[in-house]
Formats: C-alpha cells, structure tokens, sequence
C-alpha cells in the first residue's frame, strides 16, 4: 500500500497541469461544502442561542388550553399561578388587541411580563425607567411596521376578562433590536401588572419562561415543555435549508468528481502501455487497480491540502467578520441575525473531508476496475480495451 | 555452463481470435533453453517471436501444450503467482523501451526493487551498480524524455537487470537503435551474460543482434524452422 501512494505521488505531481485543475475544482467544492454547512451551522447556532435568550428560556410551562399555534385558544387559554407555583418563572400574559397608529388599526398581541425579570433579553428594566403610565416595549420590526418610534404615544384597545373592549394611550418606551421574529413582528410588551390590572386577569398567565434554577414539577392545569421540544419545529426549519442547500454542493461536489471519473477513464486508456509495463516488471493487476484508485482518492487528498492554503484564510475571515443577511431574511419566520457567523466544528470538517476522500476514491475505483480485466499484452501494445 | 533447464516449451500452441475465426501464431513449439543461454529468436515479422516470449514471460500462456519457466507450468498459475514470477525472476526489455514517463532514470530502475520491498540502502546500492553497468550513473535524475534512444534502452537494460534475474527477455532491442547504440547494448548485454549467467532471450530480425547471439531459433509461421547453435564449444561445457 505504501508503494501504491508512493507511486500515485509520483505519478500525479508528474502528470502536472491534469492534476492541479481536478484538484483545484475539487478543493473549490471542498471548501464550498464547508462553507455552505458552516454557515447553516452558524445560522442554527445563532438561532438556537437566539431563540433560547428571547423566547424559550430553559423551557416553557404552558396553560393546557393554550397552543401557541393557534390564536383562538388565547381567549381561554390562561390561568392564575399562586407565587410559589411562579418561582423561577416569569409568567406572560398574552392578549389580542389593537393599537391605531396614525389613525390606522393594527392588530397586535399585547404581552404581559414582569419588569424585574432577567430570564430573557427583553428589555424590560425599561418599564421602570419610564414615568409613562402605560409604557410599552416593541421591536425594531413592529416598530417600523407600525411608524413607531421610542417616545410616541399611541392608542391601544383590548378586551377584559368579561370581554369588554376598553382603550387607552400607552407610550413606547423602548424599540429594541432582536433576531428573533416571534417576539417582534406584530408584538407589544407591556408589564404584567398593568396588563393583569387592564384585564382584571391578576395572577394569570398564558405561559410562563423557565430559567436555569427551575426544576421541572407537575402543576395541575399546566404543561411543561423542554428547551428541546421547543427547538424542534426551528430544527426542522433547519434540517430542511440543508438539505435544500446540499443539493447545490453535491452538484458541485458532483462535477469535480466528474472530472476525476473523466480523468480516471482517459488514464486507463491513454497509460495501456504503462499498465502494461506495471504488470510486466511484477505488478498483480489488483496493485495496478490499487495505484490507479489512490491516484484517485490522492486528487482529494491534494484537494485538502490546496483547499486549507486559501481554504482557512477565508473561512476564518467568514467566521471572525460573519456574513451579513439582507433586510428581508427575517420575513423568514425564524430568528435570522445581520450578520451570521459560520460555525466549523471539527465534526464538520471530519464529515467533509470523508465525504470527498470517499466518494473521490469511489469514483476513482469504477474505471480502474477495468486494468483487472485487461490481457498485459494487449496493454503492452496499447491496444484499446 | 548449460546444465539447469529454465525454460522447457512443450508442444506448444497459440492461437487467438480473429473475427470468427482463429490465427494460429505459434504452432507445436518444442524448445528448452538453459541457465546462461544467450538465445534469439529470428524470424520475419508476425513468425510468432513475440507471441512466444510472452508466453516464457507468463504475459499470456498457451493455447495448447505444456510451457515450464522455472518450474512453474504458465498455463497453472495465477495472475498473482506469474507476477511473482516475473518480479523475482524474469526481467523485459521492449522494442519501445516502455520507461515510466513520471519517474526520473534512477526511480525507473529503482521501480523493479521497490516492488520487492528491497530496504532503501541496498535499493541504492543496487541502482547505482546498474546504471555503473550500463554507464549511466550520471543521469541518474534525468526524465526518459531528455534521454536519447540508446540511453533510454540502457535505462530499460538496467532496469531489468537490476534485480538479478534468471532470464532475461528482449523483444526487438535494437529495433529503434542506431547501429552505434545497438553494438553498444549488446556489448552490454552479453557482459552481463557473462558476470550473472543470466540467460538472455532475444526477439530480433536484426543482423547485427544475430551477430551476437550462441544460439538462433529460427521461426516462420509459428513454427521451429532450425534450431541453430552457433558457440558449440560454449555449448559443449
């Protein structure tokens, strides 16, 4: 075996200018392969993080009758948590309503939190600072769908327990900038006691955020869910944009091993003679087949090493600087950062590197298998098999 | 001395396909060649010269008969067991020399040594002495492309010295030589015959190889026309 990479070296850095162009594109596709599930693995790391700090905290306790999925179950879908059942816990209340900027309706889901909580990034200490007697937090995205700005007051109607409407100017205290569409489009958030006084729903919440020193316990009418389980529907958001992306990178993938396959074919008719010439100074046809499959797997292995000159400049550049996602991306429903920030993880570029060397070896195997077949004669005369 | 039969051809015959039907190349050969032979054989184009040392080189075997090299009945062995025997015992040297294009002059002798797993010092050692006998140690680090006709087939000479065969099998030498270069390599050759007793089997029309050789088989249309000892007095040892 030593002999065969000895040889395949030998044979690939003489054979000059063939190699270097299957290696280049190979390498190109190697690093683009990187690239591409680099940054959907920074994009879901990014997401994760991002979802977990906003919204899910470390897990959720949910109202029995409320499915966050469906809107019409809000109406009956809270109910009161004594304190001691909201320990380690920040509970929200959420309501439908309605604010009227510049004289339009905008029907919005108005959110209760306490202004004291740190489980979440929302900016909430802003309640606090604000002497507004309804303040109110939005995101940047409500806030630029609304023309809204920090500082403006703006009508809001909702609804009490018994469903009667009700109205009132509340202030915006605060825009905040977040990554995570699912507490900015369409959302309010005010603090939990005005919302609880507004409503008459003291004590009540719709569900309530976890944090790390809460300890999961069965609370009657109430459902825990796990982080995890939280996670799962943006993990198969996930799940679905690299598959939908693989298939770029395998066509990619799929034309640089074209081109060893091509490589490969033109090399066991065009070298008859050297095969001839192999088999003739002692070589079995099985060495011969073994030599030209590690040429092969060696364009991959060339590919690597050409891939991590200008490879690890630009992926590290990528990783440290990010990419930055245009405008529209939150549009996506997930939480989408300006700039993502591509992920290598070892496991990546160990999954990578085999899924080229193997698939470069396969490739490079097909041909060769022919050499098995060949009469020596006729390969010594160069005779076309 | 000529005591050891190396290489015994029995009744041997060759045909091959052609179209529908079959081209008889070689037809009841009976030959024997042994130990320190320094044999050709001569015969018009398409007489089967080459057909019949690829059969003593286990390249292909025969159609019908028995062909023993070394003991070893062709027709039985395997692909493994007949490039064994072409590694450890038999060395080619073609028309077109057949040199490694990629590997400079050293690596191309040095290739034969490599597929015995020869340790690297005496690989070096045993190189050197080839090119030293063929004297080309100063082109060690050329490509075959920068070698001239007469150097590139004493690069072939040397590589299939290299490993000491038993037998050595030339197939047209001289055929893309000039007749400087072709009394040059049998020059060598024939010294090599001497020092080693290597036995040497030539494929050659050519006069000027003929000139050198002790023993002619002449062949024509597959057949054994004469069997021709030319050195009696060597033979008779």
């Amino acid at each position: 075996m030593k002999l065969a990479f000895q040889l395949a070296y030998k044979n690939l850095v003489g054979a000059g200018l063939r190699t270097w162009l299957n290696v280049g594109v190979l390498a190109f596709s190697f690093i683009i392969i990187l690239f591409y599930n680099g940054l959907i693995d920074g994009w879901d790391e990014q997401a994760r993080r991002d979802t977990i700090a906003w919204e899910y905290g470390h897990g959720q306790l949910l109202h029995e009758k409320y499915d966050p999925y469906d809107p019409f179950t809000l109406d009956d879908g809270h109910g009161p948590l004594s304190k001691e059942q909201r320990k380690n816990l920040v509970p929200i209340l959420i309501r439908q309503a309605a604010i009227y900027p510049q004289g339009r309706m905008f029907s919005v889901m108005l959110k209760g939190v306490q202004s004291d909580q740190t489980t979440l990034e929302l900016p909430t200490d802003a309640f606090g600072e604000s002497d507004a007697a309804l303040p109110i937090i939005m995101g940047s995205q409500m806030a630029d769908a609304a023309k809204l700005k920090e500082g403006d007051e703006v009508t809001l109607r909702w609804r009490d327990k018994h469903g009667t409407f009700d109205a009132a100017a509340v202030t915006v205290v605060k825009v905040f900038k977040t990554n995570v569409p699912t507490v900015d489009n369409g959302q309010i958030w005010m603090p939990i006691e005005k919302l609880w006084e507004m409503t008459g729903l003291t004590d009540h919440a719709t569900l309530c955020v976890a944090n790390e020193a809460f300890e999961s316990k069965e609370v009657a009418g109430w459902t825990f869910a796990a982080q995890e389980s939280l996670l799962k529907t943006l993990n198969d958001i996930i799940a679905t944009k690299k598959a939908s992306g693989s298939i770029m990178y395998l066509l990619l993938l799929a034309i640089a091993l074209l081109a060893i396959f091509d490589t490969q074919v033109l090399s066991v008719f065009r070298r008859q003679k050297e095969i001839g010439t192999y088999i003739a100074l002692g070589m079995t046809r099985t060495q011969v087949v073994g030599l030209f499959t590690v040429e092969g797997s060696m364009y991959s292995v060339f590919a690597m090493v050409i891939g991590c000159v200008f490879g690890i400049p630009f992926l590290s550049y990528l990783a440290h600087t990010g990419i930055p996602m245009h405008s529209g991306s939150q549009d996506m429903g997930i939480a989408v950062a300006e700039r993502i920030f591509p992920v290598f993880g070892l496991q990546l570029i160990v999954g990578t590197v085999l899924l080229v060397v193997i698939s470069a070896t396969i490739v490079s195997f097909l041909p060769a298998r022919k050499i098995a077949k060949m009469n020596p004669v006729d390969a010594l005369k160069g005779k076309l098999v | 001395m000529h005591t050891d039969t190396l290489i015994s051809l029995n009744n041997v015959t060759k045909r091959f396909p052609v179209g529908e039907g079959e081209f008889t190349a070689l037809s009841g050969i009976n030959l024997s060649f042994k130990a320190g032979e320094f044999a050709g054989l001569v015969g018009p184009s398409g007489s089967g010269k080459t057909t019949l040392l690829n059969i003593i080189g286990s390249l292909d075997s025969p159609t019908e008969g028995e062909a023993v090299v070394l003991g070893k009945r062709i027709s039985e062995l395997s692909h493994k067991e007949s490039a064994m025997l072409r590694n450890k015992h038999i060395g080619f040297i073609f028309q077109v020399y057949n040199l490694l294009p990629v590997y400079t002059v050293y690596e191309n002798v040095e290739f034969a040594l490599l597929l015995q797993n020869v340790p690297a010092a005496e690989r070096k050692k045993a190189v050197m002495d080839a090119l030293e006998w063929v004297g080309l140690a100063g082109l060690a680090n050329k490509r075959p492309d920068k070698l001239s006709g007469g150097e590139g087939q004493r690069v072939a000479i040397a590589r299939a010295m290299v490993k000491r065969p038993q037998i050595l099998l030339a197939d047209e030498p001289s055929a893309n030589l000039d007749a400087e270069n072709t009394y040059a390599i049998l020059e060598t050759m024939k010294q090599l015959n001497k020092e080693l007793n290597t036995t040497f089997l030539f494929s050659t029309h050519d006069e000027k190889v003929m000139k050198y050789l002790d023993r002619i088989v002449h062949l024509r249309d597959g057949k054994v026309e004469s069997d021709e000892i030319i050195d009696p007095e060597k033979y008779s040892l």
